[in-house]
């Protein structure tokens, strides 16, 4: 069994209609209740926009924190998912079903290693 | 049976095999090229063996026990297990898909990028070596082996699976199984001139890979379609240049050079189609192509048919480049005025054909300044030399006219 992230980008400072928004999170919560009971639910959760990000990067003993995201863009990670699969395949089913809840956002899929 | 044909006929099934009891392309094809090196001499003491593909992979295999049981770590002993097992199983038949069929699926799987699809196709599949793909494709060595590993890396790494796809899947992913053998073909055949025959290759490699699909997929009309348009497409390559490597359109080419026997296999797929009922794009351009086959001369050609496949073609693959094509056949039916119209509602002015095709179309109408207009911007937007040339001296030609 592997384990995926599947990444949510979003497009920063875009809010949709709140009955647009709540229509999504129904849909994600019943496809999170469906994925427990198929077992291949690790994770999920969503982020505060990118701008309250904070990124440290250490050298030589010193430390450089700027305020924002670490790559920029005007569209950001806002949510992810862990999902446990068979494989690439098993692991598309629930991404083109979150994929399809929150159209037209794409869904990243990256192996989790080890 | 030399040793060459037996590597190309058989290096697909052989990595296909070992992959399934390794799980690892990597280890699959190094010990697949082992078996094929200890053949050469081998084979050449002894004779060839009875069932040729049978020695490669038992040799293979073999070859691949004895690398994991010297590596001994825990997932080497679990793979060794599992080879020892396939070596006792019953060879797999009916039902079962051919462990080729797995590894088609595998190196066509839309995760990865198109040129990753088409190299490791006809890297796993053909057996062809990287360095040749990389000729055929105009590539860099290094680009082109570095693709593969790429491909390869995430095949394993982001599990990619070897496996006929579920049902809800399947239609899409054999389309996009024919998209890769048809760029393969098409990559050989639209620049196929010149004195570089490693492209001619690509052709008879696609057509391979085509009769193979239609044996491993005997139920999917689609790949007897694709089959049939790659051979009654390379029918006409004898005819298709001229003494001096220049293009000769379908029009003029001299039908007595097309290839009589890759016609007569070509049009009984198509029959084969028909009687099955279940057009597809594929299909439609291949009874296309059969039509063009079936006239003794251009002037013989059944153009109303020629229309009325492009109309089916429409309804089930339409786009504008159709339409383009589907308005060539109409203006040989109802006149260039006709066809002229039809073209000009298109938005296609970023293609050459377009160009090309208007042209042809206002100098069979008399408008020959349009039409040199017209022929400047298909060369402009034309992509090889031959094409340029042959463009170049119809636009020359219409002074005489």
């Amino acid at each position: 069994m592997n384990q995926y992230l599947l990444s949510v980008y979003q497009p920063d400072g875009e809010i949709p209609e709140q009955a647009v928004l709540d229509r999504a999170m129904a849909d994600l919560g019943r496809i999170a209740q469906e994925a427990q009971a198929a077992g291949a639910w690790v994770f999920t959760h969503g982020l505060h926009p990118a701008d309250t990000a904070t990124v440290v990067t250490v050298r030589g003993g010193d430390e450089l924190i700027t305020d924002g995201p670490y790559l920029e863009g005007k569209e950001h990670v806002g949510g992810f998912w862990v999902i446990r699969a068979e494989d690439l395949d098993g692991a598309l089913v629930w991404a083109r079903k979150i994929g399809a809840a929150l159209s037209p956002l794409p869904i990243e899929i990256r192996p989790i290693a080890g | 049976m030399n040793l060459e044909d037996v590597y190309r006929a058989e290096y697909g099934r052989a990595v296909a095999v070992l992959n399934r009891a390794l799980g690892d392309l990597d280890l699959a094809e190094e010990a697949v090229q082992e078996a094929f090196a200890a053949a050469v001499t081998a084979w050449e003491r002894a004779g060839p063996p009875p069932s040729p593909a049978g020695w490669i992979i038992t040799t293979a295999r073999n070859r691949a026990i004895d690398r994991l049981r010297r590596e001994a770590t825990r997932e080497a002993r679990h793979a060794e297990a599992a080879l020892l097992h396939a070596r006792d199983a019953p060879p797999e038949e009916g039902a079962v898909p051919d462990d080729r069929l797995r590894l088609i699926f595998t190196c066509c799987h839309p995760a990865l990028a198109v040129p990753a699809q088409v190299a490791l196709t006809l890297r796993l599949l053909g057996g062809l070596t990287t360095p040749e793909i990389a000729r055929a494709f105009l590539t860099g060595e290094a680009t082109m082996a570095q693709r593969i590993v790429r491909a390869k890396a995430k095949i394993r790494l982001a599990g990619i699976p070897y496996r006929v796809p579920h049902e809800a899947d399947l239609p899409a992913r054999v389309r996009a199984v024919l998209t890769v053998v048809y760029l393969i073909f098409n990559e050989g055949y639209v620049a196929g001139s010149g004195p570089d025959l490693t492209r001619e290759d690509l052709c008879a490699e696609a057509i391979r890979l085509g009769r193979l699909l239609v044996e491993l997929m005997p139920d999917e009309p689609e790949a007897l379609g694709l089959l049939a348009l790659m051979l009654l497409t390379a029918s006409r390559r004898p005819a298709r240049t001229g003494p001096g490597g220049e293009l000769v359109p379908l029009a003029e080419q001299d039908r007595s050079r097309w290839d009589a026997a890759l016609i007569a296999e070509g049009q009984d797929l198509v029959r084969r189609c028909l009687r099955r009922g279940r057009p597809g794009p594929y299909q439609i351009q291949a009874a296309m192509a059969a039509v063009h086959s079936d006239a003794p001369a251009a002037a013989a050609t059944d153009w109303i048919q020629v229309v009325r496949l492009y109309d089916q073609l429409m309804t089930v693959a339409p786009s504008p480049v159709v339409e383009l094509n589907r308005a060539v056949a109409v203006a040989e039916v109802a006149g260039p005025a006709a066809g002229l119209a039809l073209v000009d509602a298109l938005d296609l002015a970023d293609r050459h054909l377009f160009h090309a095709i208007r042209a042809d179309l206002l100098r069979r109408l008399g408008r020959a300044a349009e039409a040199a207009a017209a022929y400047d911007e298909a060369i402009a937007w034309a992509g090889n030399d031959a094409e340029r040339a042959f463009l170049a001296r119809r636009r020359a030609g219409l002074a005489a006219e």
